[in-house]
């Protein structure tokens, strides 16, 4: 078990390593001097070799690599060209909306795929299956962006029911200030009791946290189903219906809990795959998160803004991952000894 | 062989979501071909028309037309060449690199399978879509960069599928009695091993279609893929979100376009595996 847990934490330092290596490629193969555009366009040539030097573009690629880490490591991300502001700064004021908005999404998409998911391998090939199957293959082939849209112009436009854009109505905000905590509003307004904000908070997210839905929602019912079948052939199965339990028990209480397993895992892949998502949808609904930030940083090539966003991403889904793989050997002992 | 495949079109006929997901396909493959016999203006990839710009759908204008006049029929049909010719580079450049540096890796094993294998690692400690945009927004914003880029994101899965394909395969008794009978490294690796372990490659790049697809028209509505003019469904929503609240036919056809491509090249993906491997679970 020990030696398990070493090992796979050995490979998820590896692979964060491996990010940031790539990370910093990616700094090295701008097309464009970075001391250029450092000085700025009026900079004289020996500006520019003085830049070099200061800049540490004369030294050897790795020591460049490692000045580059240390600097990462004590928290000096460069200074975004956009907003002025040190990026690691940036990122931690941007980070908490853009995890409200997942975490959100995640809640639903598990809550409907998971019974979608049991639905529909109790009763695979019936009509109830193919439905589900349809929407499943169609949650993750649905481009966010444009889902996005669809649910503006018809929930929002058409039928007024929720909030175009924003992540709570200035007036509600200046009424009932929200105190931040942890950065979540529908999680700080719940716990401080200002249920006005709440409310406002809870409408303003269901656009945008139904867009972010949809993968975790197909993603779930593809997976219960696959690992829920595999289950009921089981023999302990047989034996609980042969000695009369009601189907929905055995169902929802016997096969379920030894088929969640593969969900836990597809839980820390839409973690990161919604993350990635935010980048495209965010802006549309002016949601002041992460991924409107990277998508702004992207359009204005902001490098510094750019490197941040995707060695904090990759790091949470290194992390994530590597969370996965060590509950499930605790889990499951089969794991650890393969 | 004849049997096999014989057998794969009874259990596809028998599966009709896989049967729709084929026709769809073809359907997208056929339209792609004949797109300028197809699109009623087949100028309007390029042509503006500032007397009729944002026509609602009409007879005349199937999907109406966007903010230079330019039919979004015509411009969606143009668009699935874009596509098939995106996920066909895409694909195809990532099987260069893949193929290659997987069965070296996993003919040879070693020291350098070690290392082949540590820079996959590295490279699938990102999100595709994310390592796609860093390096597309590296290289600078322009369809081949973005075809590049999601290339390079896309390579490792390749390269492990072949190299543990090759493993198995190195194994087995006639390569074995090929390297007794004295085949050369060369021999081995092109008569033996390669046109062995292609095939679970080639399907698995066939499904992966409607990912690139999709990752590529993300790419465009973020600004980093296509460029106006081109008639890219991802670009053409980017620039339609301007105006889709007033006129909701901008985006919803070219967003329908993406969808449904994607769709049936997903549910095909899934049939095909199910069909040439009938022993794995129904899933």
């Amino acid at each position: 078990m020990l030696s398990y847990i070493v090992r796979r934490l050995l490979i998820g330092v590896l692979s964060l390593f491996g990010a940031s290596v790539i990370a910093f490629t990616l700094t090295r193969i701008i097309p464009s001097d970075p001391a250029d555009m450092w000085m700025g366009p009026r900079a004289t040539v020996e500006q520019i070799e003085r830049a070099h030097v200061e800049l540490g573009l004369d030294k050897p690629i790795p020591v460049q690599y490692g000045i580059y880490m240390s600097k990462f490591l004590r928290g000096d991300w460069g200074i975004s060209v956009v907003t002025k502001q040190p990026v690691l700064r940036d990122l931690a004021g941007y980070l908490p909306a853009s995890i409200e908005l997942i975490v959100f999404g995640m809640l639903v998409g598990f809550a409907v795929g998971i019974p979608l998911g049991i639905l529909s391998a109790a009763k695979p090939g019936r009509w109830v299956d193919h439905t589900s199957r349809v929407f499943a293959i169609t949650g993750v082939a649905l481009p966010s962006f444009w889902l996005a849209m669809l649910l503006q112009l018809v929930l929002g436009k058409e039928l007024s029911l929720f909030p175009l854009i924003g992540r709570v109505d200035l007036l509600v905000e200046i009424m009932n200030p929200i105190r931040r905590i942890t950065g979540l509003y529908v999680f700080d307004s719940l716990i401080t009791g200002n249920f006005a904000a709440l409310k406002d908070a809870l409408w303003h997210i269901v656009l945008p946290g139904l867009t972010l839905a949809m993968y975790p929602l197909g993603l779930a019912t593809r997976m219960v189903r696959t690992s829920m079948l595999e289950v009921l052939r089981e023999d302990y199965i047989r034996t609980a219906r042969a000695s009369g339990v009601r189907e929905a028990k055995v169902l929802t209480v016997y096969a379920l809990r030894n088929a969640l397993g593969p969900v836990l895992t597809v839980a820390a892949l839409t973690f990161g795959y919604s993350l990635v998502s935010t980048f495209l949808i965010e802006s549309l609904f002016a949601w002041p998160g992460l991924g409107r930030y990277a998508a702004k940083a992207i359009v204005s090539v902001d490098y510094p803004a750019i490197m941040g966003v995707t060695l904090l991403v990759a790091a949470f889904y290194v992390i994530l991952n590597l969370g996965v793989d060590l509950i499930q050997a605790v889990m499951d002992p089969r794991i650890r000894w393969s | 062989m004849w049997k096999q495949l014989r057998d794969a079109a009874r259990r596809a006929k028998r599966n009709p979501l896989t049967a729709t997901g084929m026709s769809l396909v073809t359907l997208f493959l056929l339209i792609a071909i004949l797109a300028p016999w197809i699109a009623p203006y087949p100028r309007d990839t390029l042509a503006v028309h500032p007397d009729e710009v944002f026509s609602p759908p009409s007879m005349k204008n199937w999907f109406g037309t966007d903010e230079l006049g330019r039919d979004i029929f015509s411009r969606v049909v143009f668009g699935t060449r874009i596509s098939l010719r995106i996920g066909t580079i895409v694909v195809v450049l990532a099987l260069a690199i893949g193929i290659p540096l997987g069965l070296i890796a996993g003919t040879f094993g070693g020291l350098l399978d070690e290392i082949l294998m540590r820079v996959t690692d590295m490279f699938l400690s990102f999100p595709p879509l994310l390592l796609a945009m860093a390096i597309s927004a590296t290289l600078g914003a322009s369809l081949e960069n973005a075809m590049i880029a999601i290339a390079i994101a896309w390579w490792p899965w390749y390269a492990r599928l072949i190299r543990s394909e090759a493993l198995s395969i190195r194994e087995r008794d006639y390569v074995e009695a090929a390297r007794a009978a004295g085949a050369t490294w060369g021999r081995l690796l092109f008569r033996h091993v390669l046109p062995n372990s292609l095939g679970p490659v080639i399907v698995q790049a066939s499904m992966d279609f409607g990912s690139v697809i999709l990752t590529s028209a993300s790419l465009s509505f973020l600004g980093l893929g296509a460029q106006p003019p081109t008639p890219e469904w991802g670009l053409m929503i980017n620039i339609g979100r301007h105006y889709f609240l007033t006129h909701w036919w901008i985006i919803t056809f070219p967003g329908l376009a993406i969808l449904i491509t994607v769709l049936s090249f997903n549910i095909t993906g899934d049939g095909l595996q199910e069909i040439l491997d009938p022993k794995a679970k129904r899933g």
